[in-house]
C-alpha cells in the first residue's frame, strides 16, 4: 500500500509536465525570460529608473533632444538620449512600460472574465440566451478592432479608465467565443454528465466543472489578445486617441517622438519602439509555445 | 440563396441602424463643437445664431430623427467645417484610401503566397523556419512604428522616396488616381508596404498550413503518381484547392485594411478617409465622422456578402443553406 503511495507521487505533476514541456522550446524560453524583465522592469520602473521622468523640477530644457550616449549638464548620463523636454529615454520607456502593461494586463483580465462567463453560460443554459450572445460576438467579430476602440475612445474621450473601458469591449468577444466551443466540448463529457445525475446545482457545474476545463484555450487565447491590446492601446494613443499626456504610454512616447523624426531624431521613437516590439514579441512566444503544448490535437 | 441575401440585408441595415445611434448618441455628448467651429473672440449672440444655423439648438431625439430622415435619402448631413455634404467630403477622400488598400493586399498577395507556398512544401529547412520566425516578428510589430521606421530609412537616411504626401493625381475612369504614374507610386510605396506588413504574415502562415494540410491529401499523391511535373502538381492541383480558403480570407482582409488604413495615413499624411476621420474626431466635426462609420459598415457588409458567395460559387462543397446566417 505505502509503496504504491510512493510509486503516485512520482508522476509528474499537470503543473510540472507543462513546465518541461514549454522547456522543449529554447525560442519560447528565451521568450519567457524576456518577458518576466520586462514585468519587472515595469513594476520597479520608480526605484531602478536613473530619474523620475514625470517630475518636472528634475528635467532640465538645456538637455533637451541630447542623442544617446551623452553627458547633460549637471552631469547626467543619457544612455537613449533625451526627448524634447529634457526627459531621460531609459526612465520614459520604463515608466510607460508600466503604463502599457497595466492597460493590456487589466482589460485583458477584465475582458477574460466578462467573455469567458459569457461564453460558458451561453453554452451551458443554450436557446435564446445564447443565440443572442452568438449573434452579438459574430457582428462584432465581424469589424477591426481597431474601428470599434475608435468609434469608443470617439465617443468616450482619453483616460486610463476609459481605453481600458474600449480595450475590454473590443476583447470579451473572442473569450466569449473560445469559452462556448470549450463548454460545448466539455458538456458533453462523462465528468459533466456524473456532476449532473448527483444533483448539482447548475451554477455550481458551471463554476467548478465546465469553467476549469476550458481554460486552457482561454489561456492561449488571453495571451495573444494580450499582446493585442498592449499593441492596439499603443496604437490608438500613437493617434491621439487613447492615453492623456500625464500618462504616457510606450504609444504616446513614440507619438511624441515623431516629430523630431524628420530631422534625423531618431531615438526618442526608435527606442519605445523597439520596447514595445520585444514586450509583444516576447508575449507571442510564449503564446504561441503554450498554443502548441496545450492544443489536444498537436500533443505528442 | 436568395433568402439568405435578404437576409444578411435585414441584418445589414439592422447594425446601420444600431450604429448610427450609437455613434450620434454618443458623440452628442462629447464637447460642443461651437466651442472649437466659432471664432474664439466671438459674442454670445454670434455663437447663438452659429448653433441655429447648424441645428445644435434642438433636442437630441430632434436632431437624430432629422437625421435619420436625410439618411434614408442618402443624405448624411453637412460637415460643419468644410461646410459641404459629408458624403461628398468622404467619396472625395475615398479613391486614394481604396488605392492605398489595394496596393498593400497586392504587395501581400505576391510576397506572402510564394512564401507561404515554401515553407508549407519543405517544412523543416533552414529558409521555410526563417521565414516563419520572420513571420512572427512580423506579427509582432507594431504597424505605425514599422511606418515611423520606413520613414527613417528610406525617406531620412537614404533619400530614395519622399516621406509624407501623395503624388500627383490623373482622372482614370472618373477617379482621382495617383498609382499609375512613376512618381504617384513612389509616394504610395512606403504606406503601402506599410500597411501590407500585417497581413503578408498572415497570408504566409495561412498559405503554409493549408499547403502542409493539402498537400497529405490523396489527390496530391495520385497526382504524383500519374507522374506529373512536381511544378504542375503544385502550380495548378495544389494552387487550386489553397487559394478557396484564401480568398476568402484575403476579402475579409480587404475590409481591416481599409480600417488599419487610418493609422497607416495619419503616419504618412495620406490624404484618404482615415485621416479624414481622425482631423474630424479631434475637430468634432459630427457629421464627418457619423458619415465615415456608416460608409465603413456599409462596405464591410458588401465586403462580406460578397465573400461568403464567392465562397460557395468556389467551392462547389458549400452550399449556402437555407438556416445560414
Amino acid at each position: 500500500m505505502t509503496e504504491q503511495v510512493q510509486k503516485i507521487a512520482k508522476v509528474q505533476t499537470p503543473f510540472k509536465r507543462l513546465c518541461s514541456q514549454f522547456a522543449e522550446s529554447p525560442v519560447a524560453l528565451v521568450g519567457l525570460v524576456v518577458l518576466l524583465a520586462v514585468i519587472f522592469v515595469a513594476v520597479f520602473a520608480p526605484l531602478i529608473s536613473p530619474q523620475n521622468p514625470y517630475d518636472l523640477s528634475k528635467l532640465d530644457l538645456m538637455d533637451a533632444r541630447l542623442a544617446p550616449g551623452e553627458t547633460g549638464l549637471g552631469g547626467q548620463h543619457y544612455l537613449l538620449g533625451t526627448d524634447g523636454q529634457g526627459r531621460d529615454m531609459v526612465s520614459a520607456i520604463f515608466y510607460g512600460l508600466r503604463v502599457s502593461l497595466y492597460v493590456g494586463l487589466t482589460s485583458g483580465i477584465i475582458a477574460l472574465v466578462i467573455g469567458s462567463v459569457l461564453g460558458v453560460l451561453a453554452a451551458h443554459l443554450g436557446g435564446r440566451f445564447e443565440q443572442i450572445i452568438m449573434r452579438i460576438v459574430d457582428i462584432q467579430l465581424g469589424f477591426p478592432a481597431i474601428l470599434v476602440a475608435l468609434v469608443l475612445l470617439a465617443v468616450l474621450g482619453k483616460g486610463v479608465d476609459k481605453i481600458i473601458i474600449a480595450l475590454v469591449s473590443v476583447q470579451w468577444a473572442y473569450y466569449a467565443r473560445t469559452a462556448r466551443s470549450a463548454a460545448l466540448v466539455e458538456r458533453g463529457k462523462e465528468y459533466v454528465e456524473a456532476a449532473r445525475s448527483l444533483g448539482l446545482k447548475g451554477s455550481r457545474i458551471v463554476l467548478r466543472h465546465l469553467l476549469p476545463n476550458a481554460m486552457a484555450p482561454l489561456i492561449v487565447v488571453g495571451t495573444v489578445q494580450v499582446a493585442h491590446a498592449i499593441a492596439l492601446e499603443a496604437t490608438l494613443s500613437f493617434l491621439g486617441l487613447g492615453l492623456p499626456a500625464t500618462e504616457p504610454s510606450l504609444g504616446l512616447l513614440i507619438s511624441n517622438g515623431y516629430e523630431y523624426l524628420l530631422s534625423g531624431k531618431y531615438w526618442i521613437s526608435v527606442y519605445p519602439g523597439i520596447a514595445l516590439l520585444i514586450t509583444i514579441l516576447a508575449i507571442n512566444l510564449v503564446g504561441d509555445q503554450l498554443r502548441d503544448i496545450l492544443n489536444p490535437r498537436l500533443s505528442r | 440563396m436568395t433568402a439568405f441575401v435578404i437576409r444578411r440585408l435585414a441584418q445589414a441595415v439592422f447594425v446601420l441602424f444600431i450604429t448610427s445611434i450609437l455613434v450620434f448618441g454618443g458623440l452628442y455628448l462629447v464637447g460642443d463643437p461651437i466651442e472649437i467651429l466659432v471664432h474664439p473672440e466671438a459674442d454670445q449672440i454670434e455663437r447663438e445664431r452659429a448653433r441655429v444655423a447648424l441645428g445644435l439648438d434642438k433636442p437630441l431625439v430632434e436632431q437624430y430623427l432629422t437625421f435619420l430622415k436625410g439618411a434614408v435619402t442618402g443624405n448624411l448631413g453637412k460637415s460643419f467645417v468644410y461646410a459641404r455634404p459629408a458624403l461628398d467630403v468622404i467619396f472625395e477622400r475615398m479613391p486614394a484610401t481604396m488605392e492605398l488598400a489595394v496596393l498593400a493586399m497586392l504587395i501581400s498577395i505576391v510576397l506572402g503566397i510564394p512564401l507561404g507556398l515554401y515553407a508549407g512544401l519543405r517544412p523543416n529547412s533552414f529558409i521555410s523556419r526563417s521565414i516563419m520566425t520572420g513571420s512572427i516578428v512580423c506579427f509582432s510589430l507594431p504597424t505605425f512604428w514599422v511606418g515611423l521606421l520606413l520613414i527613417l530609412l528610406f525617406a531620412v537616411t537614404l533619400g530614395w522616396l519622399p516621406s509624407t504626401g501623395r503624388g500627383p493625381t490623373e482622372e482614370i475612369f472618373g477617379l482621382q488616381l495617383s498609382i499609375f504614374s512613376l512618381e504617384g507610386l513612389r509616394y504610395a510605396l512606403l504606406p503601402a508596404l506599410n500597411l501590407a506588413l500585417l497581413k503578408l504574415a498572415l497570408i504566409i502562415r495561412l498559405t503554409r498550413a493549408q499547403t502542409r494540410e493539402q498537400s497529405l491529401l490523396d489527390y496530391i499523391k495520385f497526382a504524383r503518381a500519374k507522374g506529373l511535373r512536381s511544378s504542375r502538381v503544385i502550380g495548378v492541383h495544389l494552387l487550386k484547392n489553397i487559394l478557396i480558403p484564401l480568398v476568402t480570407v484575403i476579402g475579409l482582409e480587404l475590409g481591416s485594411v481599409i480600417a488599419y488604413a487610418i493609422v497607416t495615413e495619419t503616419i504618412f499624411a495620406w490624404p484618404g478617409m482615415g485621416k479624414l476621420v481622425i482631423d474630424s474626431i479631434f475637430q468634432l466635426d459630427r457629421p464627418i465622422v457619423v458619415a465615415y462609420l456608416l460608409v465603413v459598415v456599409c462596405m464591410y457588409i458588401i465586403i462580406n456578402l460578397v465573400v461568403d458567395i464567392l465562397y460557395s460559387l468556389l467551392d462547389p462543397r458549400v452550399r449556402i443553406s437555407e438556416q445560414h446566417g
